[in-house]
């Protein structure tokens, strides 16, 4: 009796957990609420863990508490990196979510191995194969964006064949071990497989499709707790994957929109590949360029400036001296927003993250939609490290590869101005006509340098 | 079929869907934090790892047991601990000039 009453209490306990999950995405909604919803995600959390520790069937607590400590040794750090390495950090959670799930599957087969139904098998396979490629590919995701491995695609002939069949050898693998689950030898080579297969499916994305491939992944882990939930009978964990697989499913969908692309596209398409040849002589074609000290002028002239901010200005680490000119012409009654494309960046919202980090407020980052109805009035465009997601191409010429991308219309603001190295093309390799209207003032230099002299020149020049 | 399965299932339907609903109303705006947050939840995932890990089956299933504590419960901390730091730098401009 004693053992049904504490069961219950169990179960009470985790559905008390999960309705906290819920209310904790739910808080998520809105800036205003936030911070609850962690707060309840917490309480949900220690309580499942606290509850565990109440079950019966535990024998030897030693390792599981050791254990524990490493992961909070590990988890500290993890929760405490600088937000620039917010995505890489994200990649890396998500490799060990991953993890998680398919060590725990792994052991799952060898401890019943003799006595698992075809039914069984199934589902042990199925976690155990996406839980280890989500695993690599997540390796991979993080290796790229902390720049130890290439951004570019890495991409050979043939590529997707050998990746296909590195799926369809575990796939077949699999179907024998359900049908014979005590073939144990196959057991091992399903998750070696599944590993290779991880590497390969990451590695020939490039760095600026990113943000797709790390909600695809987050979407993979949940979906891998959720299977492992069913395998242990855990209404916890299939809740719980549930709700980060639809999550990253969201997240994938949105991003694969704010790109007019598909799911096979991002992960086969090796996109910026074919365009290699297009990139032939091009025209010399006349730029207007202007130095900071005019830019400064126009600027603190204006009555409305959007400010278009891209993965290059993270890259300089602009985004301190970005909020420094925002606070600047603000004081001198100029109305500056931020126009935020979904994929602007390495993961999804990661521009809102750096900009919220360098204190500029919540309430003057705007998404695609708001800014391009506010475009034809705002008097400058200002675009900080961003590029084809403001190329009007996408909108005008059928024939290039990003048409069809909703962009950010920088090109109906009065005046453009745009931050950049030099005019090399950005990620599609796709010459922006943008540059070469006379309406749009090249302003050449680094982001973070020409922004400091940008913020100099205001304060210095005196106000107008 | 093992029994439970078909409890799961709808289980599993049914978060998906809520999970779909509640997530499709968080703003762009907290779509890094929504993410990090999701991987703390998801490293409920412990829960099973503990199990697994103290059940003392075989020396295999504790050890594997001990390295998914050690990803999930990682993932736990650091990724509540991130999340909150993210969302205290939000702040909107009304409360700033206060």
């Amino acid at each position: 009796m004693n053992a049904l009453v504490s069961q219950h209490l169990a179960d009470l306990a985790y559905v008390t957990a999960i309705a906290l999950f819920i209310l904790a995405l739910k808080w998520l909604s809105s800036p205003a609420t936030a911070r609850r919803g962690v707060l309840a995600g917490e309480i949900g959390a220690a309580l499942a863990v606290v509850t565990t520790f109440f079950n019966p069937t535990l024998v030897e607590l030693k390792w599981v508490l050791l254990a524990m400590l490493a992961g909070l040794i590990v988890g500290i750090p993890l929760g405490l990196v600088h937000m620039t390495a917010v995505p890489q950090r994200t990649a890396v959670s998500h490799a060990f979510g991953a993890l998680a799930a398919a060590v725990i599957g792994i052991s799952e087969y060898y401890v019943h191995v003799p006595h698992i139904t075809p039914f069984g098998m199934t589902e042990i396979a199925l976690e155990v194969i996406i839980g280890s490629l989500s695993f690599t590919g997540s390796l991979i995701a993080a290796g790229k964006l902390q720049e130890i491995l290439p951004q570019r695609p890495i991409t050979y002939r043939g590529q997707n064949y050998v990746s296909l069949g590195v799926l369809a050898a575990a796939v077949i693998l699999a179907l024998v071990l359900i049908v014979h689950p005590g073939m144990t030898v196959l057991f091992p080579a399903i998750v070696v497989i599944s590993l290779i297969f991880g590497v390969l499916l990451v590695t020939p994305i490039g760095g600026a499709d990113m943000p797709t491939v790390i909600s695809l992944l987050n979407s993979y882990v949940g979906l891998s707790a959720a299977l492992l939930g069913f395998v242990l009978n855990s209404k916890v964990l299939v809740v719980a994957g549930a709700l980060d697989g639809s999550s990253g499913f969201i997240l994938s969908v949105i991003m694969c929109k704010a790109m007019n692309r598909s799911f096979t596209n991002v992960l086969f398409g090796a996109f910026g590949q074919i365009q290699v040849s297009a990139k032939t002589e091009r025209e010399q074609r006349p730029v207007r360029s202007a130095v900071a000290e005019e830019a400064a002028g126009i600027l603190s002239a204006a009555n409305t400036v959007v400010v278009i901010p891209g993965y290059g200005m993270a890259v300089a680490q602009a985004q301190h001296k970005v909020r420094e000119l925002f606070d600047l012409l603000s004081q001198r009654g100029v109305d500056v927003k931020f126009a935020i494309h979904p994929v602007a960046g390495r993961m999804p919202g990661h521009m809102n993250v750096l900009l919220a980090e360098a204190d500029v407020p919540y309430d003057k980052l705007i998404d695609m939609e708001s800014a391009n109805s506010e475009m034809a009035q705002t008097d400058v465009a200002l675009i900080i490290g961003a590029n084809d997601v403001t190329n009007p191409a996408a909108q005008t010429q059928q024939g290039s590869p990003i048409y069809g991308m909703p962009i950010i219309e920088a090109h109906r603001a009065r005046t453009i101005m745009v931050i950049k190295r030099s005019l090399s093309p950005g990620f599609a390799g796709i010459d922006n006509d943008l540059y070469y209207s006379d309406r749009t003032l090249m302003l050449f230099g680094d982001a973070k340098a020409f922004v400091s002299d940008l913020v100099r020149e205001i304060s210095g020049g005196g106000g107008h | 079929m093992p029994p439970g399965f078909m409890d799961n299932l709808y289980v599993f339907v049914l978060a998906a869907f809520l999970g779909f609903e509640v997530i499709r109303r968080v703003s762009p705006l907290l779509h890094t934090p929504l993410m990090s947050l999701t991987n703390a939840l998801d490293a409920i995932v412990v829960v099973a790892a503990i199990i697994i890990c103290a059940r003392a089956e075989t020396t295999l299933s504790t050890v594997l047991g001990a390295i998914a504590v050690v990803a999930a419960f990682s993932n736990m901390i650091g990724g509540f601990l991130i999340t909150d730091r993210m969302l205290r730098m939000f702040k909107s401009s009304g409360r700033k000039k206060s």
